[in-house]
């Protein structure tokens, strides 16, 4: 055994060659030299020249040394150890190649590593839940209309539960709470906090267990219970100093005290997966019972038993939907419901997966122009070193060992690439999961994980090959003789590599080709979005969160609106103000709309988005009334109801005639329709408008309260004027913020900015990249061609002539990259055609704008080495041969 | 390189460690070198630092093997001893040497005829 263990220790040793067997072989020569000194010694010398003596006979230590060094034999570490010394001595003989080298490799490898990190957590990673693949998301109406479309009511919910076979469980959260719903009271102002209300067995189906505490009981969601609420990790550290003993102790939320039984884990973050851009703080028990009357409004998830897929769960969804009731009390009234199902992950993210592929590639093409670029900077210097590298063959170095040499150089470079690069990827992915603004499902859970740390490997050592290995093997061929001979400039070698290196060149002018062309495309669409006609006005329009009671009578809720704005619009700056329950391109909810006395095939109406609005709300948001009038604050409670349609529903519900006067069925109820507006984009800039209708705040209940201003002054300057008046209205207002309109939809376009951001960036370093490229080719082509030059000119070449020569030559290798990347983002464009926004993937102006920017980008770089060309002093150039 | 001494042909050194451990069993580094000194007449140019070069490939071809001790005199000092196989080999090379040597002679032999000298 310990024999055994001493072999192994050996073996462990001498993989660290030079310290343990160096250190054996200097002890015994140190013993060696002892016992010839002794034996000197007793020969009768002198110490000293007993010791001198020895030494002469022993003859050079370090000579000894390296022959047993040799004689060992080079193991791979030796190798490897000789290589490392040897490529950190030539890295720092020409730092300048090394920064830049190692400059390009971070940029690359880092943006390939933050990329991944991004598509690994929003499309190869699970969700955060127990067995994820067993989750299904049910969505009413197919999937389409607003929230209310694809919610379900209580009683449906309920009657699922029951009916259901396939689902192991299924549970429930309620859609409609909106940001800021609730209010944190006991620390001076009240603060807005966010609260949603989820079934009892919401977190038992999605398999997250509280960190502290517990979940829901089956008690505490019955109508009556005494609240309770969990936390979420960031509330609970942010609010309650992440303190421990939190569980049990009452909270003031909203005017109610809640008493707090769980915290839930760090890695649950509700809106991440389910509302992308907004954070939820509070969960509270969804009391059934208590929602019957609320109509839809519950989001469906469903985790399937063992064994059955989504495609039998449809099957029986689609027996069991139609049956349900909207609401048991009126079972006449009929749901009218199906359902989609969806896999979870699928839900969150498989919109997106098209987008992240093109983003992975966009990358993926940028390591390779970097790739390709160090391929060209190591052909360049291996022109300046061949005469090194001869050296070493004719000393003996096999061309294995050459290859091995350039090879470590390659690997060590791109290594230090790739510390940096995980230290770039890591700020960029931490500044990611921090940008609560861009709407992006489990974005806030992205990181530079075990798998991303893989990734990095892989590309590391792929690119090091990649650009390691073409130069490698391109200069363990050169001819020796040439190389060795001084003539330094010879001539075959040098023709050989500038053609590889043309052809590098060209390639990497036809990536970039391929990156401009798709950032053009979904810059083009991106630009298209924002010049959409979303049917209102951003500029100068913000909207804040009031505060107000929306469950006493019509009038009451009237009169109090009618005073707010009135005190509102007395703010200087203010130019219009109005009150609408939801706005645009946030939380929607949907009723029916049918014109009284026709008669349409039921399967032609699609949910219609309700607003409950106060008169000047259209105008303060700047929307266009077609005809008829605004609503008005004669339309009381008590007279015929009124109703506002937008132009989509108008054509379809009266094609051809007026539809101002005649009687609309809004949810069953007659109302006059009085006016007619311009589509608005409700769901997003993308997306077209659907029917919309905007009812009185009088004669329907609202969900909620946005007061909207149009303002002549920056919206921040008015917000203390505006928040003094709502808390002069309500003391228990809370801080609320000011938001933008032009925010909100920045908010909506979000993703897609995302995208073309990061896209349009890497086409950018892809250009400057292979703009850097062709450069270096024509000004080393130059350089080598100066004696060249020199004889021309002297034969009476002009400057002019000199340049053309130069730049014409940039110019064909640029236009065959230009040709062959051009053809390819043909095939490419088709590709990502379902991520353009009103734009053909052949766009001319992006291909001619690709294609001119190239050929511009390539006579400035062929341009600097041509000048340069026709200032060589012909006497100069033939005097230095 | 002193022209009065014989400059050791490649190959040669690795053959006279194997003998002299075969003959006289267990030495150190320097034993052995003293050792083939002494049996050359002083007429081999042998830098003894060389020997530790042909003692680390005879190791690792299997040849020798070597282990730490302490000598006569009380120093410690790796000892080296000979192994089955380094006999074996020992004994084909000096059947290979002797041949060469052999030939060598008879045609250098042949030199005089030719009068060159």
């Amino acid at each position: 055994m310990m024999r055994w263990l001493r072999q192994r220790f050996d073996r462990l040793r001498s993989s660290f060659p030079s310290v343990s067997r160096d250190g054996e072989l200097d002890a015994e020569m140190a013993s060696h030299l002892e016992l010839a000194t002794e034996e000197n010694i007793k020969s009768g010398m002198s110490p000293e020249e007993a010791h001198r003596h020895a030494l002469l006979q022993f003859g050079g230590v370090e000579q000894a040394k390296a022959k047993q060094h040799e004689a060992r034999g080079f193991h791979g570490l030796d190798i490897l150890w000789l290589d490392l010394r040897y490529t950190f001595r030539t890295m720092r003989r020409d730092p300048v190649f090394t920064l830049v080298a190692v400059l390009i490799l971070t940029l690359g490898i880092g943006a390939n590593i933050a990329v991944f990190s991004v598509v690994n957590t929003i499309m190869l990673q699970p969700l955060p839940f127990h067995d994820p693949q067993q989750l299904v998301w049910i969505a009413g109406s197919k999937g389409v209309g607003g929230r209310s479309a694809q919610t379900y009511s209580s009683d449906a919910y309920k009657e699922f539960i029951a009916q259901n076979h396939v689902f192991e469980s299924v549970t429930a959260y309620f859609a409609f709470s909106t940001d800021d719903n609730m209010q944190l009271m006991g620390n001076g102002e009240p603060q807005p906090i966010t609260g949603i209300s989820v079934a009892q067995n919401f977190f038992g189906t999605l398999g997250v267990k509280p960190i502290l505490g517990r979940s829901f009981t089956a008690d505490e969601c019955r109508h009556n219970a005494a609240p309770v609420i969990l936390l979420s990790y960031g509330f609970w550290r942010q609010h309650f100093a992440a303190d421990r003993n939190i569980v049990g102790r009452a909270v003031r939320i909203s005017d109610q005290s809640m008493t707090v039984i769980g915290v839930l884990p760090e890695t649950f973050d509700f809106g991440s997966v389910f509302e992308p851009g907004s954070k939820v703080d509070v969960y509270a028990p969804a009391i059934l019972d208590d929602m019957e009357d609320w109509g839809n409004g519950l989001s469906l998830i469903g985790r399937l038993k063992p064994g059955v897929n989504v495609a039998r769960a449809q099957a029986e969804a689609d027996l069991v939907f139609p049956h349900l009731h909207f609401n048991l009390k009126h079972p006449d009234w009929g749901g009218s419901y199906s359902a989609k199902l969806t896999i979870l992950k699928e839900y969150v993210s498989g919109k997106l997966r098209r987008s992240l592929i093109v983003l992975w590639g966009a990358v993926g093409m940028i390591l390779l122009i970097v790739c390709v670029n160090l391929s060209n900077l190591m052909l360049a210097r291996s022109a300046a070193r061949s005469k090194e590298f001869a050296m070493r063959s004719a000393l003996g170095a096999g061309r294995g060992r050459l290859v091995r040499q350039l090879l470590t150089e390659s690997l060590v470079l791109s290594g230090m690439g790739a510390i940096f690069g995980l230290v770039l990827a890591f700020l960029i992915t931490s500044y990611l999961a921090h940008q609560g603004s861009i709407a992006l499902p489990l974005l806030s859970s992205v990181k530079v994980d075990g798998t991303a740390l893989a990734w990095t490997l892989f590309i590391t050592v792929a690119t090091a090959v990649v650009f390691g290995l073409a130069p490698g093997f391109k200069m363990s061929r050169n001819n020796l003789q040439n190389a060795l001979k001084d003539g330094g400039q010879g001539m075959s070698e040098g023709k050989k590599h500038e053609r590889l290196r043309s052809i590098l060149v060209v390639s990497e002018l036809a990536l970039a080709c391929v990156l401009l062309v798709g950032a053009g495309l979904l810059l083009h669409s991106f630009l298209r979005v924002l010049d959409v006609d979303l049917g209102f006005e951003p500029a100068r329009t913000a909207a804040i969160k009031a505060d107000l009671p929306y469950n006493q009578n019509g009038d009451q809720r009237g009169a109090i609106a009618q005073d707010m704005l009135q005190r509102i619009r007395a703010i200087p700056g203010i130019e219009a103000a109005g009150i609408s329950d939801n706005l645009p391109l946030g939380m929607n909810r949907s009723w029916s709309l049918r014109a009284n006395g026709k008669d349409f095939d039921q399967g032609q109406f699609t949910p219609t988005f309700v607003y409950v609005v106060t008169p000047g709300y259209l105008n303060a948001m700047g929307m266009h009334l077609i005809e008829g009038r605004d609503v008005s604050w004669q339309d009381a409670a008590s007279n015929q109801p009124v109703v506002i349609i937008n132009q989509k529903a108008a054509k379809f519900l009266w094609p051809g005639e007026d539809p101002v006067g005649r009687t609309a069925l809004v949810a069953s109820k007659e109302a006059t329709v009085i006016g007619v507006v311009a589509d608005v984009r409700e769901s997003s800039a993308e997306t077209e408008p659907g029917w919309q209708m905007y009812l009185i705040r009088t004669q329907f209940s609202p969900v909620g309260s946005n007061l909207v201003v149009r303002t002549s002054l920056p919206p921040e300057i008015l917000a203390s004027s505006v928040m003094s008046v709502l808390r002069a209205i309500n003391p228990g207002q809370p801080a609320v913020e000011f938001r933008t309109i032009q925010g909100i939809v920045d908010h909506s376009t979000s993703p897609r900015r995302f995208f073309v951001y990061l896209v349009g960036i890497f086409a950018v370093l892809g250009l400057i990249l292979a703009s850097l490229g062709i450069y270096g080719v024509i000004s080393y082509s130059v350089t080598r061609q100066t004696q060249e030059i020199g004889i021309r000119m002297a034969l009476g070449a002009t400057v002019s002539n000199v340049q053309f020569r130069v730049i014409a030559k940039t110019l064909r290798l640029a236009l065959i990259g230009i040709l062959l990347g051009a053809a390819a983002s043909f095939a490419v464009a088709r590709g990502i055609t379902s991520l353009l926004f009103a734009v053909h993937p052949d766009d001319p102006p992006t291909f001619t704008g690709t294609v001119l920017l190239l050929t511009a980008v390539a006579v400035i770089a062929g341009y600097l080495p041509a000048r340069r060309a026709s200032r060589i002093d012909p006497m100069i150039a033939l005097r230095n041969n | 390189m002193a022209d009065s001494k014989i400059d050791l042909l490649q190959g040669t050194l690795d053959l006279m460690v194997l003998q002299t451990l075969a003959a006289m069993g267990s030495l150190h580094g320097y034993g052995i070198a003293r050792r083939i000194e002494q049996v050359s007449g002083e007429d081999i140019l042998l830098n003894q630092g060389t020997i530790y070069a042909s003692l680390v490939r005879l190791q690792e071809r299997g040849w020798i093997s070597g282990e730490w001790g302490t000598s006569d005199n009380n120093r410690k000092a790796k000892f080296y001893s000979i192994t089955k196989k380094g006999r074996k080999q020992l004994a084909e090379d000096a059947v290979y040497w002797q041949r060469l040597s052999g030939v060598m002679r008879r045609v250098l032999a042949m030199q005089g005829e030719g009068g060159e000298e």
